[in-house]
This record gives structure tokens, sequence and C-alpha cells, in this order.
């Protein structure tokens, strides 16, 4: 059974540390669970790396920039985009509480949303605490229907009574809520009309509601005719069983199978205890299923990242300044910049990681760790007990005995199949 | 499912061809999905193919995409127009010194390639190319263009969604940027992307190694397969690369590659395009970028410097095309995201705008002008009104060069066919 709280370890975790496993091997399946999702006490890791304090928005309460101004302000957005990027990297490097950690990283890519459009951090970092702050799915996806940045990418702010924009409304159906195929487009347009009205305010980092541009009149969305507004369509879309189910099998997708569908039985053990998230995750976690994936899930590139950092126990915060930003570039060359998600629909998944030109670049990061690493010896066995790997193939640990020396031999360890694909 | 193109039915074959003679069939055996690419196994299977695949029709896409968003009035000049020399006092250029098309319209001076391929008939420029409510991010604006949804952004591109319904192997479409642009990913099949720039391995790690790293094991999951294949593809590619510079035609003769510091990164993508073509890889469309277009201030000296690596490179590639049946197979495109505003703004560069001229060339295209020449004085709040919807540039492309129907890849577009593509 010792391996099986190693996959559940390296799924709902980043890495995990060598330190990490023991104490989980020791305290067994059933205890590590609910540590990972029903951690107690303060995470005295993530107390390390407080979420930082940016100021306003430059462009905040700001009419008629002129261009010399908006050259200095994207300046001030693009140092304070740094800023986020290194705290969140480092938040899951240090955070004890790894489990609660990664589901905020799962649903950074759920409801994707890029800085790349909405431009300010402030309100991106506003994100996060409500992705950290709500109790369950159900409570974050009534604050996240006006979620400012979120509204800023899916132009929420355009969508009003005289002129509506239904491309919130679709991405909540289609992506966020309920999936493709469950809702018509004269729903979807109901819907739209539904969330009439709010806009984003970079002075308040908060949405606002226009009573005046709301269409208050009557819609009829999934069967249920009614004056909706933008909390009456939440209600209406979290009773629907498709949206247990959507959700569940995003979930699926993330911690077990970007490959094979979620198995019925799986399913229905996770939708029983939807909209409680952290009790949709302990079901997949206990179903058989789950241990069947093992060896098939590609690690995103920042989940990579962040276990080497953890098992090689270097903090992003403690880097250089040159290093990092060497690192976030390789990341975006990866594919995966912290915030900035390709589209709506979130982060890529499964071989979509794993092209050529992405494997070079993956040594050449590699390489950039393993330079930072000190050890005056160690072993393919070591490397193997370092990185939380079940074992290496024949394959790997030949090129592994080739390398003779730490660094070379972590390179390797870190690029390897094994490592890469969990 | 019965292969619904004729055209693809002798790619399929050198596909089979390719995978058993490269001695990677156990990638084949690994899943129908997109996998790793070996170029190099493609390129030498395809020389022996090279005859069977000859045809006289354009079949193959070169898409080139302009990030940053360039500057269409200073690339096809408006040159006899006053309000664009009133507009952009600094900017302009003399009347004189602009390649003239016709009796109001030339191409930037530093374009003679492109000109020449215009005397040619051979250069296409569609003109005053955006789409409805124009969108002035660059992110937003070019995610339109490559995913061809203007109305709300969907998860995959025009080509990608073609690669879907087609069940395209991977080789496909091909990339010679650093990341897959959205443009081929679909949402079942993606190109592939290989790096242009070479291989550079950290310290201590040399070829072998990585070779070894790219052997699949017995009984190995298909995804921890296909981590292994993608180092044996990346050492591959990097083969071809070094053949590709080796090439001594490459260099001079043919014109594509500018030798010494000059040589841009487009020009070395198209090189790779190039060999690629003419050694009968079945690769239908490839996609190249030049970056660096968003030129704010100072933009003349930058602007320059863009055009004249894409002049080089373009024409050097499509002369080099006009040489080989294969090569005559090929037709160019060149956009951007948008243009820029018609006035220049206080630091000598422009702001983002909106309609530009959209680029196709190649052997058998039917050079002249298409579409309409936007008015720079009746504006919408200071910038050009697009003329022509890019669906109708994407769906003449869909339709001629890859033989599919537009409005299934144009969520329902009803493309107007331009008739860019002359027979034989």
């Amino acid at each position: 059974m010792t391996d099986d709280v190693a996959l559940l370890l390296r799924r709902a975790a980043f890495g995990p540390t060598a330190a990490e496993l023991g104490q989980a091997r020791a305290a067994g399946y059933t205890a590590t669970l609910s540590a990972l999702l029903t951690p107690s006490g303060a995470d005295s890791g993530a107390a390390r790396a407080p979420m930082p304090e940016l100021g306003p928005d430059p462009y905040a309460g700001k009419t008629g920039v002129t261009l010399e101004q908006s050259r200095d302000f994207d300046g001030i957005r693009e140092r304070q985009i740094a800023v986020i990027n290194r705290w969140w990297l480092d938040r899951m490097t240090v955070a004890n509480h790894q489990g609660v950690e990664k589901l905020v990283f799962f649903w950074h890519g759920h409801w994707a949303t890029s800085v790349k459009k909405v431009r300010s951090p402030q309100l991106m970092l506003a994100q996060q605490r409500t992705l950290r702050s709500s109790r369950d799915y159900a409570d974050m996806t009534r604050k996240m229907v006006v979620d400012p940045a979120l509204v800023a990418y899916l132009d929420g702010h355009l969508n009003t009574r005289a002129a509506p924009n239904e491309n919130l409304a679709r991405e909540l159906l289609e992506l966020f809520t309920l999936g493709i195929g469950q809702y018509n487009e004269k729903d979807l347009k109901e819907a739209g009309r539904a969330l009439t009205g709010w806009r984003f305010s970079l002075t308040e980092e908060r949405s606002v509601f226009e009573q005046a541009k709301h269409d208050p009149g009557i819609k009829t969305i999934l069967g249920v005719t009614a004056s909706h507004d933008a909390a009456s369509l939440v209600e209406l879309l979290l009773r629907q069983p498709a949206c247990a189910e959507h959700v569940a099998a995003r979930l699926w997708l993330r911690y077990a199978s970007s490959t094979t569908p979620i198995p019925e039985a799986t399913r229905d053990a996770m939708t029983a205890e939807f909209p409680r998230t952290r009790a949709m995750l302990r079901a997949l976690f206990q179903n058989d299923s789950f241990q069947a994936t093992a060896g098939t899930l590609v690690k995103q590139p920042i989940e990579w990242f962040v276990g080497a950092m953890r098992q090689l126990g270097i903090r992003p915060a403690t880097l250089p300044e040159k290093s990092f930003i060497d690192i976030v570039e390789d990341l975006t060359s990866l594919g995966q910049r912290p915030f900035a998600p390709p589209n709506v629909g979130g982060w890529p998944s499964g071989a979509a990681w794993l092209s050529s030109a992405a494997a070079q670049v993956r040594l050449r990061l590699a390489g950039r760790l393993a330079k930072m690493l000190v050890a005056d010896r160690l072993t393919p066995e070591g490397m193997a007990y370092v990185l939380g790997v079940d074992g290496w193939t024949n394959r790997t640990y030949a090129v592994l005995r080739e390398a003779s020396d730490p660094q070379r031999l972590l390179t390797i360890g870190l690029v390897s199949p094994e490592y890469l694909v969990t | 499912m019965p292969d619904p193109n004729p055209f693809t039915r002798m790619d399929t074959v050198s596909r089979r061809k390719f995978l058993l003679a490269s001695g990677v069939a156990g990638a084949a055996a690994i899943g129908t999905g997109s996998i790793g690419l070996s170029l190099a196994d493609l390129l030498r299977t395809a020389i022996r193919d090279r005859d069977d695949n000859a045809r006289k029709d354009v079949t193959k896409l070169v898409v080139v995409t302009l990030y940053g968003g360039n500057d269409g009035l200073n690339t096809v000049i408006p040159y006899a127009d006053p309000a664009y020399h009133s507009a952009r006092p600094e900017l302009a250029y003399a009347p004189e010194k602009v390649l003239h098309l016709n009796e109001s319209l030339g191409l930037n001076p530093l374009m003679p390639g492109m000109k020449r391929l215009w005397d040619e008939k051979r250069l296409a420029v569609v003109l005053g190319v955006g789409y409805p409510k124009p969108d002035r991010s660059h992110f937003r604006s070019m995610d339109i263009w490559q995913t061809a949804s203007p109305v709300r952004p969907v998860p995959s591109g025009w080509i990608g969604r073609w690669l879907d319904a087609e069940k395209a192997a991977p080789e496909t479409a091909v990339s010679f940027e650093p990341v897959l642009p959205p443009l081929l990913a679909g949402e079942s099949r993606a190109g592939s992307c290989v790096s242009h720039s070479g291989l550079k391995l950290p310290a201590g790690i040399d070829q072998s190694m990585v070779a070894a790293l790219g052997q699949m094991e017995p009984n190995e999951s298909e995804m921890r397969a296909r981590a292994a294949l993608a180092y044996a593809d990346m050492l591959k590619v990097e083969q071809l690369v070094r053949e590709a510079d080796d090439t001594p035609e490459l260099t001079d003769d043919k014109g594509l590659l500018t030798t010494g510091p000059g040589t841009s990164p487009l020009a070395r993508q198209l090189s790779l395009v190039a060999q690629c073509i003419e050694a009968g890889v079945p690769t239908q469309v490839y996609s190249v970028s030049l970056d660096g277009f968003d030129t704010h201030a100072s933009e003349r000296i930058y602007h320059e410097k863009l055009v004249t690596r894409l002049d080089r490179a373009l024409a050097g590639f499509v002369n080099r095309m006009a040489q080989t049946e294969n090569g005559r197979q090929v037709a160019v495109v060149v956009y951007s995201e948008f243009g820029r505003r018609v006035r220049a703004n206080a630091s000598d560069g422009t702001d983002h705008g909106t309609a530009g001229p959209v680029f196709i060339t190649g052997p058998r295209v039917a050079g002249g002008f298409y579409g309409e020449q936007p008015s720079l004085t009746d504006l919408d709040d200071g910038d050009l009104k697009a003329t022509m919807d890019f669906r109708d540039v994407f769906g003449t492309l869909l339709g001629s060069v890859l033989r599919a129907d537009p409005a299934r890849y144009l969520d329902g577009y009803d493309a107007r066919m331009l008739p860019v593509f002359s027979a034989g």
C-alpha cells in the first residue's frame, strides 16, 4: 500500500519531499488524505509567503491617460505582475497545506482568467483571494460570477441591457458550470441578459452593479421563468445535475487522468458530495479507479517546477532576480506562465505538454535547477528518493549511471519520463 | 472512416511508409493522437516519394504571423493620398520613394523583393482586412485571428479544427516557433512544434544521454512513451537543422538565407519549410512568425528593419519555391493582428489600430489587389474601417488550398471566395 500513498501525494500535492513521503507512509492512506484535504491549524509555511501588497493599480481612477503616462503605468503593472508571479510560485512551494494549495492552482485553471487581457495585477490577486476564501464550489461560483478579473476577461462590463454581450454567460455555462451540450442557445442568451449590469472597478478592486444597465425583464433559462439576475442564475445552475457532473469530470481530468474519461461509479461517488469540493476529491482518491491511473498523468509545467523546488529545498522567493526571470521565461516557453492561461478553456493537458520543443526547454530549465543543487555525491537510488519516484526503468537507470556528478544526475532525473508522468 | 479528401491520400501512404522506414513504428502503436514529430526521418522517406507527391495544384499553406500589429499604412502605402501625409508627417514616405503598385498604392521602399513578386503577378494584396468590433488588445486580437472567432474565445484554431475533422496525423501541420501557436491547436489533434534555433543542452548532458532517454520502455504507459519519444524527436530535428545549415544552396544562389548577423529567425524558419516542401514531406500547413511589430515610438527605424526581414525572407522563399514542382504547390499568407492608427502619436510611433493588408503569395497565386483600400478620412474614431472580413481570406485558403468547406471551420461564416489562385 505504500505506493498508493506516494501516488496520492504526487497528485494531491506538489512534490512530495522525501520527508513528507516518509511521514505519509507512517501515517497511512486515510490519515494522509485527511491531512491533505482538511488540514488542522494555521499553515505556518504559507505564512512565510503572505500575499503581496501591491498598492493601487496605476490606472485606477485615472481618465484621459496620455501615451507617456500609459508607458509608465504599463511598466508599473509589469513589475507588479512579476511580483505576483514570484509570490505565487513561492507560496505553492512553502505552503504546508499542500492539498489546499494545489486545489487553488486547479481552480485558477478552471476559472481560467489571463492577466494578458485583464491587465490589472490587483484584480488577479483579488481573484486569488476569492479562490482561497471560498468555502466550497457553490460559494465560489456565487462570488466568481461577479469576480472583477473574470468580468474584465470575459467582457462582462460590456454586457448591458442596451448592448448584450454573451461572452461571460457562454463560458459560465459551457466551461465553469454545466459543460457543453447541457443548454441551448436560447438559455445562453437569456443567461447573458441575467448577467447584465456588472462592471469591474479598478479603484475598488471589485465589481459594481449598475441597475440602469441591468435587464430586469423576464427570462426563461433551462425551463425556469423568472426575472433572473446573476445570483438567481447561479442558484439555478448549481441545481442542475450536469453541474456536479461537470465539476467531477474536471477534477478527474487534473487529478486522475486526462486520457481516460471518468468512470461512472467514480463520478457518482463524487457528485454525491457536490458542492463540497474537498469531499469530492476525497471520494475520488478513495475510489479504486484513482489508483488505476498511476503512471499516466503528465505533470503540468508549474506542477513540475514547484515540485522540484520543494524537493530541492529552494524557495523561489530567494532566487536572484535574473534566475527568476529566466525561469519564468522557460515556464512561458513550456506554455504555462502563472496567471496567464492561453484561453478561457484553461491549461492544456496530457500529450500537449510533450512536444519536442517543450522537451528542449525542459532540459534547459532542469539544467538551471540542477545548478542550484548542493550535494557531493548522489546515486540513482538516492535521486529516486529525493524526487519521490517509485523507481527507474532500465532506460533511465542506465542514463543516470552514466551521469557522473549530482548536477547531471538531477538534470536527467527531472526530465525523465518517470518523473514527468506520474 | 473513408478519407474525405482525395488530395490527402498520397500523404497517408507516405506517412505509413515513414513510420515503417524510420523504425519508429512503435509510435504508431502507442496511439492515434498527436505525437512528437521526427522531421529528419520524414524528410529522408519523403525524398524517395518525391515524384509521387508532385501535383499541379496549390495544396500546401504557409502561414506567416507578424506579431505586434504591423503598420499596414506604412507597408502598403496610400502614397497619393494627402491625408496619409498630413496624418503622419514624420512617418510618411515621400511618394517618389514608395515602390508604386498602381497610381495610389505602393509598397514600403524596403520591400523590393515583394515588388518583384508583384511585377511577376505572384503577389496578391488583400486590402482593408479586419473583423467587426475591432479589439485593440494584442492578445485578444491575435486570438481572434488565430481562432477565426471574432465573437467569442474558442479553444481551437482555424487550422486546428480542420486537423480535428481530418483526424490528421501530427506531421500534417508544423510550427517552427518555440511554442505551438493557437492557430494549430485543435481539440483532439494539434500541429507539431519544432524549434528552429537548434539544440542547446545543459552543461554535462550530451546527445547520447538524451538519445538513451528517448528510448521507449516495454509496458510503459502511452504518456511516458510520448515523454520519451519527445527527446528522440528533438535530436532528429536538431539533425535536420544542422543539415539545413550545411546546405550551400540555402545561403546564396537562391537568396533565402542572408548570411551573417542579418539572418532573421523568419528566414531560418522559412528555410526549414522550403527544405521540407522540396523533399515532399506530407505536411500541408506550416506556421512561421516574425515578432516585434509593436512600434509605438521611433517607429520608422524599427519597422524598416522588420519589413526588410519580411521582404527578404518571403521573396527568397517564393522564388525558391517557384523552381520545383513541389514548391509550386505552395501558397503563403501573411497577416498581423491589427494595423496601426492612421495618425502618428507624439513619439513618432503609432498606436494599436484596426484593419490592415494581408498578403497572399506563391508561384500559382494570381497577383493583384483584392478588395478596397479603406478611406483615410472616413474613419471610425481615428481608425480605418475594415472593408474585408479576415474570414474571407482564411475561407479562401481553406477552400482553395486545403479543399475544405470553409463554413465548417469558420463557425458557419459564409466566406466570400477570392479568386487568388490561377488555374494550373
